[in-house]
């Protein structure tokens, strides 16, 4: 009887946690249903934010998003893999065996393990990266970043002023900021996924590799990497879906400008931001607009999402067939 | 490579064996040679440290952030911080005690929602068979939620909580933190369960055990530190999260309370959303008191973290 009751609990359980996801989506669509209906998709083309007037276009928002996820994950993307690479070749623990060997240690009960250790900090450094609450990178990014980046910003804008990226100075929050720690909240995702995917490449290639005379770095860029790249392209799309999500750094870096601007270094806006700055105050009114905005963002990262997945699943199948 | 001499290998072709004159024409052994002068091993040495580089200079917001943290954070901590109501605009002194109250109560109540609902679900997915729908379906699910934006979570239980209970409460918050809290738990509690030895599960069976006996009195217990594990990570996740609060449990300069009874459908204040808040005012105590909150954030964060990953190796040990 018992035992029928508790299978029974479980059961309901697996398909209670399947009908909340289902529930979300349908919710929020049900509260931006009327607000589709009246805008339509004028909604994702104008760029007018006025409640006096009743006009209401996001616009600036999608590009806001697009524009800092892409960069940040231009920049995310290259350091993550570098730093993808140095962990997975080992390098850190190398130099640290030949700095041991130098003074005969090598093999020394305590030292020896040093390499190894040395290693697991730095893994675990990386991963530190993506424990710290968005809302301290934001504090950081304004206190720390902006003040930091400030003089360059503004020596570019004088010298490069007719480059449509320097086009404005920079007088507090802004795109480049928000783009600089947004790709520092994304690094640790492709590190952890494109570590994965190097590290599982059949070391047989390498061996073969080295075999016809290719230097190390010459194995990593033609075997390696090419082998590898459906995992990393994984991991890179999954982090272009927390970036387009990201909220709290953005709200805070941004600027919350309702414009439309090329330029790194005068403030924009993001959807996200825009949901987290407009809703605590938001009319009723308002509300069902900031859903359908919801509801737009939802759909650009589940698609996004559901694509690295996608791939990432592919990667793994595909490395097995490989082995 | 270089060890290779093509003066004393003149007599037999190491390709074919046959009496060769010159079984080395055309190759280029200088181009072979480990050495300085050629561009190949330049690259490779450069590259190297290219990476190298590219690594530290990954790391250096991590300790700048943390350095900024105690430096600036540090200063204020005191005692006082703990124990009193934050301050009004230009007033000195105060401290955080309600945020810090609120974000555990926030956090306590969003684990009692999504641990039972995780577990249970995961003790579902671990038990059932391969290519199972259902299972199947949940898993998809808990991958959806993965990569679901925050402040979503928020605007979801903002609909379903504050417009039906009429106004802002820390119950909202905690919905909209256990949505995020759930992908967590589910995967790393299912892992943690199909790792436990088929043996044991079989010897279970054996003695005349029910499947719940079974999952009860061996799968759960056995399993336990992983599963503690992936609480552990979701907590730690779950009390830094600031864009569910915003609108859901919104703020509050007072005590969670009304009269002298713990109120939780009222507005209430977390370290998280006071942060946030703060950084934006233009007065020196304020931003003061920013620093010292993320810094009691983050070290919450961080034990909580520590404490996850020091039970999953003991469960590796055993």
């Amino acid at each position: 009887m018992s035992d029928r009751v508790f299978r029974g609990l479980c059961y309901s359980f697996a398909w209670l946690s399947v009908l909340v996801v289902i529930f979300i989506v349908l919710r929020i669509a049900f509260a931006a249903a009327p607000a589709v209906r009246q805008y339509g998709l004028g909604f994702l083309t104008t760029r007018t934010w006025d409640p006096n007037q009743d006009q209401y276009g996001i616009l600036p928002e999608i590009w806001g998003t697009m524009y800092t996820s892409v960069l940040a994950l231009v920049i995310g993307t290259a350091f993550g893999v570098a730093a993808a690479i140095f962990m997975s070749e080992g390098y850190l623990g190398g130099i640290v065996f030949s700095a041991l060997k130098m003074f005969h240690v090598q093999f020394h009960p305590f030292w020896g393990k040093l390499p190894e250790r040395l290693e697991n900090v730095l893994k675990n450094l990386i991963e530190l990266l993506a424990a710290i609450p968005s809302v301290v990178y934001g504090l950081w990014g304004l206190f720390v970043v902006i003040p930091m980046i400030r003089p360059a910003c503004n020596w570019l804008h004088m010298k490069m002023g007719w480059f449509a990226p320097f086009g404005t100075d920079l007088s507090g929050p802004g795109v480049l900021p928000a783009v600089l720690v947004l790709s520092i909240m994304i690094l640790p995702t492709i590190t952890a996924i494109s570590r994965d995917a190097l590290v599982s490449v059949p070391p047989k290639l390498r061996m073969a590799a080295y075999g016809l005379g290719a230097t190390p770095w010459e194995t990593i860029l033609a075997v390696i990497l090419p082998t590898a790249a459906r995992g990393i392209v994984g991991g890179v799309l999954l982090a272009f879906g927390r970036a387009l999500g990201e909220t709290m750094a953005l709200a805070m870096l941004v600027g919350n400008a309702n414009s439309i601007t090329l330029s790194l270094f005068s403030p924009a806006n993001t959807l996200a931001a825009l949901l987290a700055n407009t809703f605590p105050e938001a009319q009723h009114k308002e509300v069902g607009i900031l859903m359908y905005a919801a509801l737009v963002l939802l759909g650009i990262t589940l698609l996004v999402n559901m694509i690295g997945a996608f791939i990432l699943q592919r990667a793994s199948a595909g490395l097995e067939g490989a082995k | 490579m270089a060890a290779i001499d093509p003066a004393g290998s003149a007599q037999l072709s190491p390709l074919t064996g046959q009496p060769n004159s010159d079984p080395f024409a055309g190759v280029d052994f200088d181009e072979l040679e480990t050495s300085l002068r050629r561009p190949r091993t330049l690259i490779n040495i450069l590259l190297t440290w290219v990476v190298a580089g590219m690594t530290l200079l990954a790391l250096g917001p991590l300790f700048s952030v943390i350095w900024m943290l105690f430096w600036r954070g540090g200063k204020k901590l005191s005692l006082a911080l703990f124990t009193q109501l934050p301050p009004a605009p230009l007033e000195q002194g105060g401290g955080f005690g309600n945020a810090i109250v609120g974000t555990i109560i926030i956090v306590v109540m969003a684990a009692l929602i999504s641990v039972p609902l995780g577990v249970l679900s995961a003790l579902f997915m671990a038990q059932s068979k391969d290519g199972d729908r259902l299972a199947s379906a949940v898993r998809f699910a808990a991958k959806v939620l993965t990569g679901f934006p925050s402040i979503l979570a928020g605007v979801f239980a903002y609909g379903v909580v504050v417009l039906a209970s009429g106004g802002f409460s820390a119950f909202a918050g905690a919905v909209a933190v256990s949505i995020l809290m759930l992908p967590t738990i589910m995967l790393t509690a299912e892992d943690a369960i199909r790792m436990v030895p088929a043996r044991m599960k079989e010897a279970a069976i054996g003695m005349g055990a029910t499947k719940t006996q079974t999952a009860v009195m061996v799968l759960l217990p056995t399993a336990f530190p992983g599963i503690l594990t992936g609480i552990m990570l979701a907590v730690a996740r779950a009390a830094g999260e600031t864009a569910p609060l915003l609108f859901t449990s919104l703020f509050s300069s007072y005590w969670p309370a009304s009269g002298h009874h713990l109120n939780l459908m009222q507005p209430t204040a977390s370290l998280a959303v006071l942060i946030y808040n703060f950084a934006g005012m233009p007065f020196q105590n304020q931003v003061e008191m920013a620093w010292a909150a993320a810094l009691v954030m983050v070290l919450m964060v961080l034990i909580t973290n520590l404490i996850g990953q020091s039970l999953s190796q003991r469960q590796v040990q055993s």
